[in-house]
């Protein structure tokens, strides 16, 4: 109904059959940052896959809609030109692709860059890319906010990349990028403490009143570098509980354990999700 | 999607930009089919000393004696009755393009290569069917003693180091294509490069099949004497005709004590041509030889640059890339034979299957007994594109000396979803998202290419691919 959100309306999708979302609900406007908490396995991942389109996951009812636009049946490239975005758990790697060629591609497609012509001449190639120069003059610039070095654009992507510098290569697409909605998923995972406040540092330049933010995580921890002004708790395959940022404190103290109970849902938690949520990150 | 009729009405891609042909008078066209009168007849034409008459004449009964080559890809129906051995379409080799019949030379202008030529080539040949129609060195390298000529031109200006070279690697009777050839061939490059000059930028031949039902029968011998260093190019289109053609080439290379000879291949046939190749090349002590091999077009391939490592301490490298669309096989690989101690070599081949196309890998890697030291790396990689395609892997390694290190290493794999999703998600469309894993995939071999040829290389890839997709 609206123009500037996100709203997801009674999404219910499967994985190989077996339902796996059951019913979300969840409204994002630009400017804001939320954050989906959820126990190992309740279905965040698939949330964020489902909303940017991954073929594996089935939609069997609900809406996305995007600025008012359904974008279900869009193709994953089209939902990124009109603005979404996620920053993944497990970028992979693509042996063999220049970081920077990819970059090109994907800021050039992202932006719709020209349009590619009918001849199919070396020329035509280029037509539909950024001009080298102006590309490499804002990679340059964007890399060195992210703390990423220059020899990092010749590198096949993700290819032999640790843990941090993937996930600082996406913050590093997304600042190229500039989406409307960004996803992050389980941003934190893999982290240490000083990469994960280079790569907050980073959301939290590029957030601001045009950008709304969807941060999934299993832990408080990275609530402490970005601060979202509303907390969900997704357990189950739909959000149980909303909140402001005080909700990821009630998680920390009392773990999912207790929200299990509070809904009498009848689901299996890991052993380390039935703790609180400090005695495990410490 | 198209549907399946329309699929099977589309054998030969619609992207081959190279289709075109002109419809000129030639010079002159020898009756259609192989016989002794024809043979007879290009030595004539040609004014050829007796020597290479008599080569030839045997030649052919060889060929004749010869089973069909049974072992490898698919060729029952190739008619060789069907096909016109010799086609000569202007009287003479020019030094300048001004000089070239007007059609011809417009074909190599659209083609790119004299602007090639003035951009960054030392030399280039170009032959259309079965004559060599342009050749050029740059006045610096002449100067030095380097020898870039038309091999029918280098037959009557030097004759004698022709003949101490000529068939001495690949005898007629090597298999029943290297015969046919043997007793047809015409056109090819002959390069000489004396002791210690080293040919900075690449010389290039181009070689074009115009008419239908065309056989071409080039036939190149390559001399890098001690100490030299030569990176010769060679690229190959042809109109896209509903009949078959047949390019059958002998290319025989002689890299002498310390010399370094580089031979990149980007083979582009429309796919109604046969591509049946044979190349090889003796390396003698601390030598190297370098093949680079794309073969991008052609119905079918058989093709498996060799080298002989003779000497101590040389040095043999095969990297290949194959791609192997609609109606396509793409059968090659690489032969590499250690004859001498402390030889080292290398193969790597990479190969792509799409839309029902077959690329097969064979290859043959042979330690000889005394081959001390011998050292040895294969890697063949393949990718599948899609549940139609196929790859297969022949893998020959025979090895008669102990003290040697040998590694092979084989993957085929399938494009990867999770690749192509996550360049969807940064908002690149299917189709380019697959040619960019492709890309990636034969990227260690592209790099090894000059700048220019790689990115021609790529535009190929991009084209082929984009043939498939919607």
């Amino acid at each position: 109904m609206s123009k500037g959100t996100l709203e997801i309306i009674n999404l219910h999708a499967n994985v190989e059959g077996k339902p796996i979302l059951k019913g979300v609900n969840l409204v994002i406007k630009p400017g804001e940052i939320h954050a989906l908490m959820g126990p190992n396995g309740s279905g965040k991942s698939t949330l964020a896959y489902t909303i940017i389109g991954h073929p594996r996951y089935e939609i069997t009812q609900g809406e996305v809609l995007l600025d008012g636009k359904n974008i279900l049946e869009l193709k994953p490239n089209e939902r990124a030109v009109h603005g979404l975005f996620l920053a993944y758990q497990y970028p992979v790697a693509i042996p063999g692709i220049s970081v920077a060629n990819f970059l090109r591609s994907s800021v050039s497609a992202v932006r719709q860059y020209g349009k590619k012509t009918e001849d199919n001449s070396g020329a035509a190639e280029e037509n539909h890319l950024i001009p080298m120069r102006d590309f490499r003059k804002e990679l340059d610039e964007q890399m060195k906010m992210m703390g990423v070095e220059k020899s990092f654009a010749r590198r096949s992507l993700n290819d032999g990349f640790s843990g941090g510098e993937k996930k600082r290569m996406e913050i590093l697409q997304m600042s190229l990028l500039k989406p409307k909605y960004a996803i992050l998923d389980e941003t934190d995972s893999g982290l240490d403490i000083d990469a994960l406040r280079t790569v907050s540092e980073g959301v939290n330049r590029l957030s601001g009143p045009d950008l709304g933010v969807l941060v999934i995580t299993h832990y408080q921890r990275i609530l402490n570098y970005i601060k979202p002004q509303f907390v969900h708790i997704f357990m189950d395959g739909r959000i149980v509980e909303s909140g402001g940022a005080d909700l990821a404190l009630v998680l920390e103290d009392k773990g999912y354990e207790f929200i299990r109970q509070k809904y009498g849902l009848e689901i299996n938690l890991a052993a380390e999700d039935k703790i609180a949520l400090k005695e495990v990150v410490s | 999607m198209t549907n399946d009729v329309n699929e099977q009405l589309e054998v030969i891609p619609q992207d081959y930009k190279y289709g075109f042909h002109d419809d000129r008078v030639n010079s002159y066209k020898a009756e259609k089919g192989l016989s002794e009168k024809v043979v007879n007849v290009i030595s004539e034409i040609k004014g050829e000393p007796d020597w290479m008459r008599q080569f030839r004449l045997k030649a052919l009964q060889t060929f004749y004696s010869k089973p069909d080559v049974t072992w490898g890809a698919d060729l029952s129906t190739l008619n060789f009755q069907d096909i016109y051995y010799y086609i000569k379409p202007s009287d003479r080799s020019e030094r300048t393009w001004e000089e070239v019949p007007n059609d011809i030379k417009n074909t190599f202008e659209r083609l790119g290569i004299p602007e090639a030529e003035r951009k960054y080539l030392a030399g280039v040949g170009a032959q259309y069917d079965s004559e060599v129609v342009y050749h050029k060195l740059k006045e610096d390298l002449e100067n030095k003693g380097v020898i870039f000529l038309g091999t029918d031109q280098a037959l009557k200006e030097h004759p004698d180091l022709f003949k101490e070279y000529f068939g001495k690697l690949i005898p007629p009777a090597d298999n029943k294509y290297a015969a046919l050839n043997s007793a047809v061939w015409s056109g090819g490059s002959f390069i000489y490069v004396p002791p210690g000059v080293h040919v900075d930028i690449p010389l290039q031949a181009y070689f074009r099949i115009n008419s239908e039902r065309m056989g071409q029968f080039e036939r190149t011998l390559i001399i890098a004497d001690e100490g030299s260093f030569v990176h010769y190019v060679e690229g190959c289109t042809a109109p896209t005709y509903s009949s078959e053609s047949l390019h059958s080439a002998v290319v025989e290379i002689f890299v002498k004590r310390g010399g370094r000879v580089r031979y990149s291949t980007i083979q582009n046939w429309a796919n109604n041509v046969y591509n049946l190749v044979t190349k090889r090349a003796l390396c003698e002590e601390d030598a190297t030889m370098e093949w680079v091999d794309g073969n991008l077009g052609s119905s079918v391939t058989m093709k498996y640059p060799a080298v002989i490592l003779k000497g101590r301490g040389s040095h043999g490298e095969v990297l290949s890339i194959a791609f192997a669309g609609k109606g396509q096989h793409q059968d090659t690989g690489a032969k590499i034979i250690h004859v001498a101690p402390d030889t080292t070599s290398r193969i790597i081949s990479k190969s792509i299957s799409k839309d029902g196309g077959r690329a097969s890998y064979r290859g043959l890697l042979k330690v000889l007994e005394g081959a001390f030291r011998a050292k040895s790396n294969v890697v063949c990689d393949a990718l599948i594109l899609d549940d139609k395609s196929r790859s297969d892997t022949y893998p020959y390694i025979e090895v008669n000396e102990k003290q040697v290190s040998i590694g092979h290493e084989a993957t085929v794999s399938k494009i990867n979803d999770e690749q192509l999703f996550y360049l969807m998600s940064r908002g690149i469309a299917e189709g380019e998202a697959s040619s960019m894993i492709v890309n990636g995939f034969i990227e260690p071999l592209v790099k090894e290419l000059p700048m220019e040829y790689a990115i021609e290389l790529n535009r190929l890839i991009q084209l082929q691919m984009e043939g498939s997709v919607g």
